[in-house]
């Protein structure tokens, strides 16, 4: 994807001389881009006089920060204690298995789905649940996986 | 035909389940028919299981609560109340007559869920209808010790799970001396199988920025934070527009409501920690850091937020301000326990019937929250153990159903109160498995400061991991108890500091599990993988080879008409021939 420097720098200006600002700045940009690389994360560092250690650090420390690039729908499987005891791991073996996710990675090869683990989505009494970019999928089983994952595949 | 109003439940999970397209349907309906019905938004009232819910008043049959609610029926059902009737099915709850709910509601004490589900989250108006910001009006009439007296006297305790007195950190945060003072929201509710502090923000945000109006004025503050994780949209949703109309009203901003005390509150989204629950690390992370914990002391009263004195505290625990304010510290101290006064939220979840939010007040005993306001078990499988506190908190056995909800006694079986997840367990849920799950939760969430949290739980993992594999030694359970020990005084924050009791509270009710898991490599539960056994009973198999086919492996042999069997060595343990057989000639153990 070609970088828009010009969208950018508009955001990163409307940060500057803010106290706190480096987590919402970041998930800003990520949004803009889709994940933060280390390019971009060098170049925000040196626009906004922040050394780029700090920047990586944040990035690395909260699960909400992206380093690849991902697929076009997230897949975020529930892990939270309900879900758990409810056979969330048979969920995710179901999906592993139809997304055909090359070993270690989490993105399929046509860059379709990406697939996460969430520690707790809230919605406990609808458990095992899923959700599909914001749409939630509850009371699943392992035999419902290729359904949901057919309404996402054009 | 009188007026009625229909109230839709659109919190995250009545989304989840649905209610959204209950919602747009009605009003599709209602824009082709001329009816007279007023259609509103409203949040959880807390019976999840029921979801999409929806609420009828307004005729003379009195109000009347509808679950499991679709899209198709929901028009019919909206016409036969209009008709003057009680609709003939979907019924949960009713004001005139019996309803198979009621009991449920009737024995809970709902203050901080007072509004959530019944007021539309984003109306200003219902929250002041409701008797909004009165509690700030009195107030700003006392002065910020007589406040903070009232909240002292009131007993009310930390609902994030320590369970330390309100009113004596506000006092610490108000004679902390500066010109500058910051109060906090910790909204980061990072228990897995917890949604209390989801429930209300989502459903009655102005409860809360005025509870914090009131501790700011009080501790003499005029900046805050709500610190939100941002798995939760709608919750951040719904406090921004809370906020807006707020300011537009002068509860927050300059001189409110003509005083001379001015507040602004920012709300600030998380980015997925769960360390950020802890208050040193919150604050970290509001700053724009990686939230790891700090050395205490000094404690946040006396240097917190860029050095300044701050006061943090939970979603329920602001929740329950503008109560006290406005009834008096006596009568908030007269629910619950002498020690543990008003009242607890908690997230019922897991192998329970009724699972969604309850408001109880302390003192009642786990087994009536349960089978008096959850509704007993989920299936015929009998109760084995509830887990209470989430990742920091322990499992307590069905011998001790009879423990008072109250800080001292939960305390006292090793698990602690925490935030007010309550997660169900039957015969089928394996105790060493709910400890290594949760080892391993808290073992990613270490944030890798302190030596024996980082390292040392991931021991425990190895350790329990083994143990459910069926390759664990009886010197394993010294093992764990001895890292366990190390790991509390080693850590610095309460995430090392209790990841280990879930570890041992299963020790201490269910250690014959683990014994079984380590000498009979047998999981009495029948839920580790590894160490399933399936097999066919001769005598029931009739030959059908529907399991054979199903068997992705090709280890079920044996002739048509003729039993079949499982070849040990090359089963996966998957499970597909268990749910195929429709004899129930295959038996798992």
């Amino acid at each position: 994807m070609q970088k828009d420097f010009v969208k950018l720098d508009a955001l990163l200006e409307r940060y500057r001389g803010k106290k706190g600002i480096l987590i919402p700045m970041m998930q800003e940009v990520q949004d803009l881009e889709g994940f933060l690389s280390k390019d971009t994360m060098r170049y925000i560092a040196a626009k906004m006089d922040i050394p780029a250690a700090e920047i990586f650090g944040v990035a690395t420390f909260y699960s909400m920060f992206r380093l690849k690039a991902q697929g076009k729908h997230i897949i975020r499987v529930c892990k939270g204690t309900a879900c758990h005891v409810s056979d969330a791991d048979g969920i995710k073996d179901a999906l592993v298995e139809h997304l055909k996710l090359p070993d270690g990675e989490n993105t399929t090869s046509d860059m379709r789905f990406t697939l996460m683990e969430v520690a707790c989505l809230g919605c406990c009494s609808l458990a095992p649940v899923i959700m599909v970019d914001d749409q939630t999928y509850g009371k699943l089983t392992p035999e419902a996986i290729p359904g949901i994952l057919e309404k996402y595949s054009f | 035909m009188q007026a009625i109003t229909v109230k839709v439940g659109l919190a995250s999970c009545g989304i989840a389940a649905g209610a959204d397209e209950v919602y747009r349907k009605l009003e599709n309906y209602l824009m082709e028919n001329v009816r007279p019905v007023k259609l509103q938004r409203t949040a959880c009232i807390g019976m999840c299981f029921e979801e999409p819910i929806v609420e009828l008043s307004g005729s003379e049959a009195g109000s009347v609560t509808l679950g499991k609610v679709t899209a198709d029926n929901i028009a019919t059902l909206v016409e036969e109340y209009l008709a003057g009737g009680v609709p003939s099915s979907h019924v949960i709850l009713a004001q005139k007559q019996d309803a198979p709910r009621n009991a449920l509601l009737a024995n809970q004490k709902r203050i901080v869920l007072q509004n959530c589900g019944v007021i539309d989250p984003k109306s200003l108006e219902d929250y002041e209808a409701s008797g909004g910001y009165q509690a700030l009006r009195k107030a700003l009439t006392m002065s910020g010790d007589e406040i903070i007296t009232e909240v002292k006297e009131s007993g009310l305790r930390g609902r994030g799970g320590a369970g330390f007195s309100t009113g004596l950190k506000w006092s610490f945060a108000k004679n902390a001396q500066g010109p500058k003072k910051y109060v906090v929201c910790n909204a980061d509710e990072g228990d897995p199988g917890a949604f209390m502090d989801r429930s209300v923000l989502e459903g009655d945000p102005h409860k809360i920025i005025e509870g914090m109006v009131i501790g700011a004025y009080a501790m003499g503050a005029d900046e805050g934070y709500i610190y939100c994780r941002a798995e939760y949209p709608l919750a951040i949703a719904h406090l921004k527009v809370a906020i807006e109309a707020a300011e537009a009203k002068n509860y927050l901003g300059n001189h409110i409501l003509g005083s001379d005390f001015s507040f602004e509150l920012h709300i600030k989204e998380g980015a997925g920690a769960f360390v950020c629950g802890e208050e040193t690390a919150l604050m970290q992370s509001i700053e724009g850091k990686r939230g790891m914990p700090t050395i205490r002391p000094p404690f946040p009263a006396e240097s917190g937020l860029w050095g300044k004195p701050t006061n943090i505290n939970n979603v329920e625990t602001w929740a329950n301000i503008t109560w006290i304010i406005l009834n008096g510290a006596k009568a908030f101290h007269a629910m619950g326990t002498e020690k543990s006064p008003g009242t607890k939220v908690f997230a019922l979840a897991g192998k329970i019937a009724g699972s969604g939010l309850i408001e109880v007040p302390m003192g009642i005993t786990i087994r009536d929250i349960i089978y008096k306001v959850g509704g007993g078990m989920k299936t015929e499988k009998p109760f084995k153990a509830v887990q209470l506190g989430g990742p920091s908190g322990g499992c307590i056995p069905a011998e001790l159903l009879d423990t008072t909800v109250d800080y001292d006694s939960i305390n006292a079986t090793g698990a602690i109160m925490g935030s007010g997840g309550m997660v169900v367990m039957d015969s089928g849920t394996c105790m060493v498995d709910v400890a290594r799950y949760f080892l391993n939760f808290t073992q990613n969430e270490s944030c890798g400061k302190c030596t024996f949290c980082r390292i040392g739980t991931r021991r425990m993992l190895e350790i329990l991991t083994r143990i459910t594999e069926g390759k664990g030694v009886m010197e394993d359970i010294d093992r764990l108890e001895d890292l366990a020990t190390n790991i509390i005084k080693g850590s610095l924050c309460g995430l090392g500091q209790t990841a280990p009791n879930p570890v041992l509270t299963t020790l201490r009710y269910f250690k014959h599990e683990y014994i079984a898991h380590i000498q009979e490599k047998r999981c009495p539960a029948g839920a580790c993988t590894a160490l399933l056994k399936y097999e066919i009973i001769p005598e029931k198999c009739v030959g059908c080879t529907a399991c054979a086919r199903k068997c992705p492996v090709n280890c079920i042999s044996g002739s048509v008409k003729q039993p079949h069997v499982i070849d040990q060595d090359k089963c996966i343990k998957c499970g597909a021939c268990y749910k195929t057989c429709k004899f129930n000639a295959i038996v798992k153990g």
